[in-house]
Formats: structure tokens, C-alpha cells, sequence
């Protein structure tokens, strides 16, 4: 019995005619053609909405004025701030400590570890609840040169080429060094590796990988690695007060020009508090949750980018931060996971790319930008998408040939995740295909910084998605997951020794007034608030109905 | 994008699509029968702060128990991942108070006597299995808090190993037990004094600290663009996927 409606099975019923002899194709070691690089060049600078004309434009305030940025940042970074300056007696702060990290997701955990084994006083201010972050959704892996085939040279080599060069090489050398360190770290820890019974780690290839460096417990490695963090802050609950649904909205500086603390708004009372602290570490991921070109996304209810909004109007710039990461196989049907992630995986083990005629039109294992744009192509220009009830267009991902290749019952075993998500609408992909397009899946660029998550604002570190420089353009499968804990365990290390000599001035928001500033110089009128705290799925119809209501940026 | 349709994560409700109504907290809201849970909250008109997390079944944020009317069982759920009924009753479970220890990893030891050290509520399991029942994501929740009991605790770490912490079980347990936080315990027990230490992964830290690779890394931040471009086209040996069965080792070893 098909999961699928009438009106996708004539399509289905291609793909299974076709699907025996491109299976025997596979085992032949064939495949569809890869683009050359000139042919890549093409297909991303017509078909990716990075390079679509139309998705970005200039802003006109702050570090980086007179840049480019995707539409949807630009209308945050071209926003009113939640607060009036005057409203806050910084004299008299709330809350005092040595190091404020915002964002409880895992560099903000890995962080608040660090600073507090270093002997501070930490407050972790999260948005939503503790672990609540795009590194529960990992589901892939985190690499680690520790075979004795592989070094941190090659891993170095494939972040560069995965990144297209442009990643930043300092930052690059720390991460793919401390690598192993962060891997005997969770070890130590007690997280669940994936292992042989004497204690070698099992590893994999991901897409770009020379070597296998690919670690994993099972398809949920980033779940058990934020639980293990979290289970680790809470054990240092002497040392870290974890303030959750507390989101931070502005940076406090002192009058030297030193990051000193934060605003945070407590969601549920809706009071602002101001938290002076020696050294701020901002953790606050990415921006998924933009929907850039009206794109979903695989993220967290949380990742609006506030980090990059804040730090931008406290002066620091961004690096790559136009460059946004479409993962290729994002689900179309059914109507209810749309967006949802497709691990790279399944291509990883074999499944192809079909149109609707049932026909391959793309090598499954191209870059992921690259991949995007072909599939974007097939559905546009060459009008060979499938299209659902609801009217939204895909291609098929042939996930039965998984099976056929590998053995039955390899997709229940190797996706045990994916499985179950499809089989609750009814579809065993197993046996049928899934039906996916490109969706907003990671901020490649971010907060400018260096190797040990210093920003240029003395006091100010930045660790995990929300900065840029560490992936280039373009992120490897099992580096965000490292990344995350690399800067992390740095940026709270950096934080500890930066604070011991540190006499902060009087506290100021007096970067928030000249922003405010400069917007209406630039001529800017606009009623936008940011950072957008919150996403608004709120309709229209009835959004029309709240007469007495006010929103406040996208928060009622 | 052209011929494109982009929503967000807005859903699209056809015109034809049946309403019906569910109950978010005994108030009556006609919502599509396409939606999730936590959408048809959204339809009506409600913005999640509380029990609402990664939307994709994960997280364990959006916990929900629910009745349908007139039907005398409790059922239980993620509403991210549950697709509504007509005459639900529902409620999110924003969060549930719970026991935690201080897991002292590094000085525990994996057996029975640190499990009932540290929670003897399990002790007072009364085998109802009502936790079971209650867990989104089908884990057999009783048999590991047996097999705490029992010292079996790399049993009880693989058996909770896909838990999201959501805290159902522990709304419903009749013993009061936190069975998350006993297997969190359990997993992180199994995860440093069971499963063997990796003995390369030891050897390599201490490569690193010495210094080995130090000069490498030099070497490649400062290489112009043009050379390190040519070694990684040209200078990466690809691992095959059989490299273990067949003891694979690169030719060049020269950065190892």
C-alpha cells in the first residue's frame, strides 16, 4: 500500500522501471556524470539563490555598510533595537558575573564548561530551554584525525577545498588540531562513540573527506553529544547559572570600549534584566529560521540570527556572511515534514537523484551548493519537478535502491530516524522514494574572529555557527559539530584568562544610540525590531482579528 | 523563485481540505486535518515561547498528552511529529520537575550499588510499565530502569539511547522515578568505564601536544594559494571505503 497519492504514482511507477538497471549501474561503479568546474561555476551562478539576482541587497548601516547581504539579514540588520537606552540604569546592574555566555546549545555548554573549570563564575543565558539548538539535529557526525592513516594535515587540506579555499587558515589549523583533544574530551566524558570492542573509534567517509575522520553515535550523534554536555553543566551547577527563556537583545560595553555584560529579556515575565560580566561569549548559532527566499529550513525553532545582530551593532564585522548553505534533499512530501533534513547519507549509500520522468540528471555526491542548484534547475528551467497536492515541486531520492545495494533491512538499520519519521505518513522508504528539494540548512559566514574566539571587541568571544571564517563558503558534513566544541572549549579558555585582570568602567549602550543613529541618517525608516527572538507563524486571518494587540517586532 | 512554491514553514492548506476540531486545553478550534500539532496550535493562533524546540522529533520540547473525546485513554506524543485528530484534547507538557544527582563519572563505578546510591526510587518500581506507554519514542523505558536495578548498565545505556529527555515518563510514574536522568547517568557510566578507552585516539592527543604537527600546520597557513590548491587536488590519496579489511596504508607518509 503506497504512502503516496494517485497523482505522484504514475511518476513512482518511472522511477521503479528505471531503478533495476540503475542499481546495476551503481554495483558497476558507474555513475552520472560530476560537473566539471566550469560547469559548477555555471550552474551555481544561475541557479543558487546565493547568486540569484534579487536575493540580496546593500545595507547601509554599521561595520560593514555599503556590503551586500541576503534580503532577509539585511532587514534585521537594518532594524530598530528592542530597547531605549534610557530606560536602563546600567548602575545598578541585575546580575553580576565573570563570563555571560548567551546560547545554551553545545559551544555555549562546552564554553560555560571550560570558564567554569577555570575557577569563574558563569551565567548561561539561553533563549529557549537548555540544549535547545541546532546541535541536537545533527545527525551525521563530528570529525577527528585520530587514525593512524589520517593527520590533522589532511583534514586540514579537506575543510580548505570543501570551504573553496576562502576559509580562514589560522582558524583552520586550530580546528582540525584540537580535533582529536575535543573526541578524547567526550570521551572522557562518557559519550557513546560508535566503537570496535577493543575501543577503536568507527569511522566513515563524508562528502570532501580523503580519510575516514567520521565519528558518530548512531544517527543521532549530535542529541547524545548535547546531552552529555548539558548532564556536565548541570553537574557544575556551583559554577554555572543557567538562565533559561531569557533570551539576550543588546550588548553592554563599558566606556573603554570592553564588552561588559548583556541585556536579557525574560520571556515569560517580560522584564529586562542587565547582567554585567567580565568577559560575554556569544553562542547563539545560526539563521536557519530566516527562511531566506521563502525557503524552509532544516533548524531549530531558535536560530533567528540574533547573535549576528547584536555583535553587529556593537561593532563587529561579519565575514562570508552572505553566503547561506542549501542542503540539497530537504522533504517536499508529505506536507507535515516539509524542510526536514535528508541526511547526506542516503546518497552516501547509494541512492540517486530522479525526475519525474524517472530519468537521473545529476551526480548525487556533488558539493552541496553545487547539488542545489542542479536540482533547482531540473525543477525550474528544464520544468522536470514533481509536483504535490499542496503544489510545491521535487525531485525523488530513490531510497529503495539503498536496500537493493546494501542488503534488506539497511535503511531500518542506517536510518532509523528517517525511517520512522516516513513510515508514520504511511511511506516505508524502503520501498518507495522520498520526495525532496533544497532547503536553508547553515550560516557558512558569521561574527569576524580569530583562532582563539576573540572578536575585536576586547571580552567579546564568539564560538560555534553564529561565527564566520572556519568553513569558507561552503561547510563539510562533520565539521559544525567540531567547530562548535573547538571554539567553545577556546573561547571559554580565552575568556578565564582574559578576566583576571579586568576593571571594567562604567557600562554603556551607547553603541545601541549611535546605531539608532546612524539608521535614521542613512535615512533608513523603517518599524522592524531586531534580533527577531521568536519566529512568527502566526496567520494573517487572525493576526487581522487581534485588535488590541501590539507586535513588537515578531513577538506580541 | 520563478514556478517555485516557497513558503516558509507556513504550511499549504488546500481548499478542499477537511477541518475539524481539536481541543487545545478543553477550548474548541477548528484547524485542517493536514496539520501537526504544533502547527494547528499555530493555526489558531497561538505563538509557541514553552514547548516548542527543533520541529523535527528530536528535541523533546513538545511533549503532549492528549485524550480523544469521549475515549477514556491518555495518549502521548511529540506535537511536532503527530498529525492531529478530530476531537483531540490536548495539552502541552511545557516542563515536569525532576530528581537529578551529580553524576560523578570520573569516580563511580558501573554497577547496581552507584544506580541505588544515587536514585533508590527504582527500587520501588512497581513494574506497571505505564512509563513505557508514555514514551514518544518507543523506548522500552522499564526494562532499563531493570536493568539499573540489576547493574546491567551498558544494557540500560543501549536501551535509552535514542531518549530525548521529553520527561513523560516521569509525569506518569507511580514510584516517582526520573527514569531520563538514571539513564543519562547509565549512558555516561557505559560511555567512559565500559566501552574500552581508544588507545589511538590517546596516542594522538599526545602527538598533538608535543608539538608533531606543528610544523605542518605552519607549513600550510603559509603556503601561497596556487600550492595548496595543487596538494589537494593532487597530493590527497583517497581511503578506499574496505581500507580496514584490507589494511590500508597511504604511500605517502610524510605528513602522518
Amino acid at each position: 500500500m503506497s504512502g503516496y497519492p494517485e497523482s505522484l504514482r504514475e511518476s513512482i511507477k518511472l522511477v521503479e522501471k528505471s531503478r533495476a538497471e540503475r542499481v546495476e549501474r551503481v554495483r558497476r561503479g558507474e555513475t552520472f556524470k560530476p560537473l566539471t568546474m566550469d560547469q559548477r561555476k555555471e550552474v551555481l551562478s544561475k541557479f543558487h539563490p546565493d547568486y540569484m539576482e534579487g536575493t540580496k541587497r546593500v545595507v547601509n548601516v554599521g561595520p560593514d555598510k555599503g556590503q551586500y547581504f541576503p534580503n532577509e539579514l539585511a532587514d534585521l540588520l537594518e532594524a530598530h533595537s528592542r530597547i531605549n537606552p534610557k530606560d536602563f540604569d546600567l548602575k545598578n546592574p541585575d546580575m553580576e558575573t565573570d563570563v555571560l555566555v548567551i546560547g545554551g546549545g553545545g559551544a555555549g555548554s562546552s564554553a560555560a564548561i571550560m570558564s567554569a573549570k577555570e575557577g569563574c563564575k558563569v551565567i548561561l543565558a539561553t533563549k529557549l530551554r537548555h540544549g535547545d539548538a541546532n546541535t541536537v539535529m545533527a545527525e551525521g557526525g563530528i570529525q577527528a584525525a585520530d587514525q593512524e592513516v589520517d593527520s590533522p594535515y589532511y583534514h586540514f587540506l579537506d575543510t580548505m577545498g570543501g570551504g573553496h579555499f576562502l576559509n580562514d587558515r589560522k582558524i583552520v589549523s586550530a580546528l582540525t588540531k584540537d580535533a582529536p583533544i575535543i573526541a578524547h574530551w567526550l570521551e572522557s566524558l562518557g559519550m557513546m562513540f560508535d566503537k570496535y570492542p577493543d575501543g577503536r573509534m568507527k569511522v566513515r567517509h563524508g562528502g570532501g573527506t580523503c580519510r575516514k575522520r567520521m565519528h558518530s553515535c548512531g544517527d543521532m550523534t549530535g542529541s547524545e553529544i548535547m546531552r552529555v554536555l548539558r548532564d556536565e553543566v548541570r553537574n557544575l551547577s556551583d559554577n554555572i547559572d543557567v538562565i533559561e527563556f531569557s533570551p539576550a537583545v543588546e550588548l553592554v560595553l563599558d566606556s573603554n570600549g570592553r564588552c561588559a555584560g548583556a541585556i536579557l529579556y525574560n520571556l515569560e515575565t517580560e522584564e529586562y534584566y542587565i547582567v554585567k560580566a567580565k568577559a560575554v561569549i556569544m553562542a547563539t548559532g545560526g539563521f536557519g529560521r530566516l527562511h531566506f527566499n521563502g525557503f524552509p529550513c532544516t533548524n531549530h525553532y531558535g536560530a533567528t540570527a540574533d547573535g549576528i545582530v547584536m555583535a553587529y551593532r556593537a561593532g563587529v564585522k561579519l565575514r562570508y556572511m552572505d553566503s547561506v548553505q542549501y542542503h540539497p534533499t530537504g522533504v517536499v512530501y508529505p506536507e507535515q515534514n516539509v524542510g526536514l533534513l535528508i541526511t547526506e547519507k542516503v546518497r552516501g549509500l547509494g541512492a540517486t537523484l530522479l525526475n519525474v520522468k524517472g530519468e537521473e540528471f545529476v551526480f548525487p555526491l556533488e558539493p552541496r551548493d553545487v547539488e542545489s542548484a542542479c536540482i533547482i534547475r531540473e525543477c525550474t528551467e528544464r520544468g522536470n519537478g514533481i509536483i504535490t497536492p499542496t503544489g510545491r515541486v521535487g525531485v525523488w531520492l530513490d531510497s529503495p535502491m539503498i536496500d537493493m545495494l546494501e542488503g534488506e533491512g539497511t535503511v531500518k538499520r542506517e536510518l532509523p530516524a528517517k525511517y520512522i519519521q516516513f513510515i508514520r505518513h504511511g511511506i516505508d522508504i524502503s520501498k518507495e522514494p522520498m520526495l525532496i528539494f533544497p532547503t536553508v540548512h547553515y550560516q557558512n559566514g558569521g561574527l569576524w574572529m580569530d583562532e582563539n574566539a576573540m572578536t575585536e571587541i576586547p571580552g567579546l568571544y564568539s564560538a560555534g555557527e553564529v561565527s564566520g571564517g572556519v568553513h569558507g563558503r561552503n561547510r563539510l558534513m562533520g565539521n559544525s559539530l567540531l567547530d562548535i566544541l573547538v571554539f567553545g572549549r577556546r573561547a571559554g579558555l580565552s575568556a578565564s584568562q582574559y578576566i583576571r585582570d579586568i576593571k571594567l568602567a562604567d557600562l554603556t549602550l551607547s553603541h545601541v544610540e549611535k546605531y539608532e543613529k546612524e539608521i535614521s541618517d542613512a535615512g533608513i525608516v523603517t518599524d522592524r525590531i531586531s534580533p527577531m527572538i521568536l519566529p512568527d507563524y502566526i496567520r494573517d486571518e487572525v493576526k487581522a482579528k487581534e485588535k488590541t494587540s501590539k507586535y513588537f517586532g515578531t513577538l506580541r | 523563485m520563478k514556478g517555485i512554491l516557497l513558503t516558509g514553514d507556513k504550511p499549504v492548506i488546500p481548499e478542499n481540505t477537511k477541518m475539524i476540531p481539536v481541543y487545545i486545553m478543553g477550548k474548541r478550534y477548528m484547524v485542517p486535518e493536514t496539520l501537526t500539532i504544533q502547527k494547528a496550535f499555530e493555526y489558531a493562533g497561538y505563538q509557541w515561547i514553552r514547548g516548542c524546540g527543533c520541529r523535527g522529533g528530536i528535541c523533546g520540547a513538545c511533549a503532549t498528552v492528549y485524550r480523544i473525546m469521549g475515549d477514556h485513554k491518555l495518549y502521548f506524543g511529540l506535537a511536532c511529529q503527530t498529525v492531529v485528530k478530530e476531537d483531540m484534547v490536548l495539552a502541552q507538557i511545557p516542563f515536569y520537575p525532576y530528581k537529578r544527582k551529580y553524576h560523578d563519572v570520573e569516580n563511580s563505578e558501573p554497577t547496581a550499588e552507584t544506580m541505588i546510591a544515587n536514585y533508590p526510587e527504582i527500587l520501588k518500581c512497581v513494574g506497571c510499565n505505564t512509563c513505557t506507554r508514555a514514551c514518544p519514542m518507543d523506548i522500552k523505558v522499564m526494562d532499563y530502569i531493570n536493568c539499573a536495578i540489576r547493574g546491567d548498565i551498558e544494557r540500560c545505556a543501549k536501551l535509552s539511547l535514542d531518549c530525548i529527555m521529553c520527561g513523560l515518563c516521569t509525569s506518569r510514574c507511580p514510584a516517582q522515578i526520573t527514569h531520563y536522568n538514571v539513564a543519562m547517568f547509565a549512558r555516561r557510566l557505559t560511555g567512559a568505564k565500559i566501552y574500552k578507552r581508544a588507545n589511538h585516539l590517546k596516542a594522538r592527543v599526545q602527538e598533538i601536544n608535543s608539538g608533531k604537527y606543528d610544523k605542518f600546520m605552519k607549513e600550510l597557513t603559509e603556503l601561497s594559494d596556487e600550492e595548496l590548491k595543487r596538494r589537494y587536488v593532487e597530493e590527497r590519496e583517497w581511503e578506499p571505503l574496505n581500507s580496514r579489511d584490507i589494511g590500508w596504508k597511504p604511500q605517502d607518509e610524510r605528513f602522518l
